[in-house]
């Protein structure tokens, strides 16, 4: 059934992303302007999955440290401590607030897993020409792009805490290197996501191979 | 569907098509990971190199520490974090493993030393007090080994001091540990200079080896013939010369100590190595009366008289002088001869003789040839002899003498130890004269004595009874007579007594007469002739 469906790219028809003019492109063109805005005219997003393989790499490789290295340093009266995101879910765990537990597992180690590995499915389906479930793979699609954001929730209590405790002698928290990596973790994941051009789905999906440079 | 497929053609605008690297566009976005490797591997890289040794300390128990949370300080400066705590697999010990900072590496030498810092009260020193609110952490003391080592026993308390403090440690072996503890003070002159550090038991279990440090400018004072003693608690001692209390500070009373001294006359030698050993005396005077590196043994029978009161250490005494003392006393049975005698045996100290006023090397022999020295006194009555020291306890000691009336004695060289004459002791004469007198009184014949006495107080009984009976009645009698006589003569001699009268008639009758007779005579003196011509009459 969606073979029936036009591809503008397959028209040798794009539009313009800022103006939303809708011009024809040579077929095969590498690179245009938009006649009206100027804008970069493309049929599809320029390099998308090597973009995104390129950008989701950074983020596994910053997941490390991320998660291994101490995201917060608390020092009191009675002694200093540094604490991974782990320690941090296992101390809640143990000390019997499940509930903040699970959501500080799920916010801050589940979902960006789970985002990398999703997009990482995407990819590889895309690439391998997968025609399995297009529809499915798009729901993930959106997913991710909606949920990339709501990681960030940790930096912002990290932050929070280091602004607000600064007691010099009785108490002090600063950040530690892993909340620098948690971030652009959370970040890059976010540009995957953007990178990720999900038309490609359907165009495998619908047996079409556009060029999109 | 049907309309938009047509405006297409003519609107279609073909731009300017700009055909630029792709190529480098693609290798600008992998830059981005490459960035993040990078990041990743000099993370990786950084927490390779800042790992720091991981060491495993063994424990008597794990109070205090807790996995991820106990801290290693050095000079209170964190070094490391215990990562686990673990028993030892026969359980009987608590093994941490502690992960350090990189820079603690070369401080982990054979003799670097691991304690739990708790609260604790001992000895009258209170530490530890900082750990009440922060919690135990391992303190850690850096030795001077270059020795690399990564597993240790930890200390079950502090050390007394950090090792970089400078001083010595020395060797000192005791017969027992008396009231010493580690952490006792180390007194010289009664200043408190060291600390006991280690203790423990020897091998064989017959003494106990002491380990003190010195601290730096006082450790110059220990040589090699400084004695230590242990001046813990109040010493009493009962000896030849009486009572004798002696006490170092009221501390050391209570918690025990030790005390240093070095005989003046060994002052000036070069001061002692390190961990040097020494012996550790009971107390001063014991310390200091051994102080004697030429030793001559020698033997002396007291033939036949007690060493009753005669003690092991007892001193050997030449003309006041403490020369020597008792080494052994034994019990020898000559089976030839059958005769028990009693050899004791004294340790002399030649030096004694020589060290203090002559000039030149101090201490050595009086002679290089010792035994035509022993022969020439011997000679002339050089014995030992058995004396009383103290009257109360029946102490004894050996007198060294000369006694030129003594008997004629030889010493025997061949016989080691040599024994050297004696003489019967100071009170054995004495004793001797005694049993001779109490033997003649035993031959007086006490009893037929007694009944001689006896019979003397009866008769003088019946004599004293008989005058009783016979001559008082007597003597009464003449008594009465006498007091009647006196009576009288009272009665006579009363004024009013008619002989008091009539001697007082005559008496003024003798007067007259003298009176007339003075008269005459002037008379005749002025008229002499009157004596012939008569009394001439009165011219009228």
């Amino acid at each position: 059934m969606t073979t029936r469906h036009i591809a503008a790219a397959r028209c040798g028809l794009t539009l313009c992303h800022d103006c939303g003019l809708l011009t024809r492109l040579a077929p095969l063109a590498h690179e245009a302007n938009c006649p009206r805005c100027g804008a970069r005219l493309h049929f599809r997003k320029p390099a998308a999955i090597a973009r995104t393989w390129a950008l989701l790499i950074a983020a596994v490789v910053l997941y490390i440290p991320a998660n291994v290295l101490p995201v917060m340093y608390t020092s009191s009266l009675f002694g200093a401590q540094r604490d991974t995101i782990l320690s941090g879910v296992v101390y809640l765990w143990i000390s019997g607030s499940w509930s903040l537990a699970i959501l500080v597992f799920v916010a801050s180690i589940a979902v960006p897993m789970l985002k990398i590995l999703a997009l990482v499915f995407l990819l590889l389906s895309v690439q391998f020409h997968s025609t399995w479930q297009p529809k499915q793979r798009a729901k993930i699609y959106r997913v991710v792009e909606f949920v990339g954001r709501w990681s960030m929730l940790d930096i912002y209590v990290i932050t929070i805490l280091v602004a607000l405790v600064q007691f010099d002698a009785l108490a002090t928290i600063k950040a530690g290197p892993a909340a620098l990596a948690f971030g652009a973790v959370v970040v890059l994941t976010m540009f995957a996501a953007m990178a990720f051009d999900p038309r490609l789905i359907w165009d495998t999906a619908e047996g079409r191979h556009v060029q999109a440079s | 569907m049907s309309r938009p497929p047509e405006p297409p053609e003519p609107d279609a605008l073909p731009e300017a098509v700009a055909v630029r690297r792709p190529r480098w566009r693609l290798q600008l976005v992998w830059l981005v990971p490459l960035v993040a490797v990078l990041i990743g591997v000099s993370l990786a890289i950084n927490a390779i190199l800042e790992r720091g040794p991981i060491i495993t300390l063994s424990f008597k128990t794990g109070e205090g520490l807790e996995a991820g949370k106990t801290k290693i300080k050095f000079k209170n400066v964190d070094i490391g974090v215990v990562d686990h705590v673990t028993l030892s697999k026969d359980h009987s010990r608590v093994i941490a493993t502690a992960e350090l900072t990189k820079d603690a590496a070369n401080m982990l030498v054979d003799d670097t030393r691991f304690w739990v810092v708790r609260p604790r009260i001992a000895g009258g020193t209170v530490s530890g007090l900082g750990t009440l609110f922060s919690g135990s952490f391992i303190g850690m003391d850096v030795g001077k080994s270059t020795k690399k080592r990564r597993d240790y026993t930890g200390l079950e308390s502090p050390p007394v001091f950090a090792s970089d403090v400078p001083g010595r440690h020395f060797v000192l072996k005791s017969e027992d540990i008396g009231s010493l503890d580690i952490g006792s003070p180390v007194y010289f002159r009664r200043l408190q200079v060291g600390q006991v550090t280690a203790y423990e038991l020897d091998q064989d279990g017959k003494g106990v080896t002491v380990k003190v440090f010195v601290n730096a400018p006082y450790d110059q004072y220990v040589n090699d013939d400084t004695r230590f003693w242990q001046a813990s608690g109040i010493d009493v001692s009962l000896d030849s010369s009486g009572v004798k209390i002696d006490t170092q500070s009221l501390v050391s009373i209570l918690s025990g100590g030790l005390a240093f001294e070095t005989p003046p006359d060994s002052a000036s030698r070069p001061a002692a190595v390190a961990n040097e050993q020494f012996v550790l005396f009971h107390d001063r005077a014991d310390s200091m009366k051994r102080q004697d590196r030429i030793v001559d043994t020698y033997i002396l029978d007291f033939k036949k008289s007690s060493v009753r009161g005669l003690t092991v250490g007892a001193p050997v005494d030449f003309h006041g002088i403490v020369v020597g003392e008792v080494a052994a006393i034994d019990t020898r049975f000559d089976p030839v001869a059958k005769e028990f005698s009693i050899p004791v045996e004294i340790r002399f100290f030649p030096e004694r003789f020589t060290s203090r006023y002559r000039s030149g090397e101090k201490g050595g022999r009086a002679t290089s040839n010792k035994k035509e020295l022993l022969a020439w006194m011997v000679d002339h009555g050089f014995r030992a002899q058995l004396r009383t020291g103290n009257l109360l306890t029946g102490q004894l000691y050996v007198a060294l003498d000369f006694f030129p009336n003594a008997a004629k004695a030889a010493v025997d060289w061949n016989q080691s130890p040599i024994e050297l004459p004696t003489v019967p002791g100071g009170l054995q004469p004495l004793q001797e004269s005694v049993e001779n007198l109490l033997a003649k009184l035993n031959k007086v014949p006490i009893e037929a004595i007694g009944n001689d006495v006896r019979q003397t107080i009866r008769d003088t009984n019946t004599l004293i009874k008989r005058l009783d009976t016979e001559v008082t009645p007597e003597a009464r009698a003449a008594l009465s007579g006498v007091r009647e006589a006196v009576d009288s003569a009272n009665r006579l001699l009363q004024p009013d007594s008619g002989l008091q009268q009539n001697t007082g008639d005559a008496m003024r009758e003798l007067s007259r007469t003298a009176a007339a007779f003075r008269t005459l005579a002037d008379y005749l003196e002025r008229h002499p002739e009157a004596l012939i011509r008569g009394k001439m009459e009165d011219k009228k």
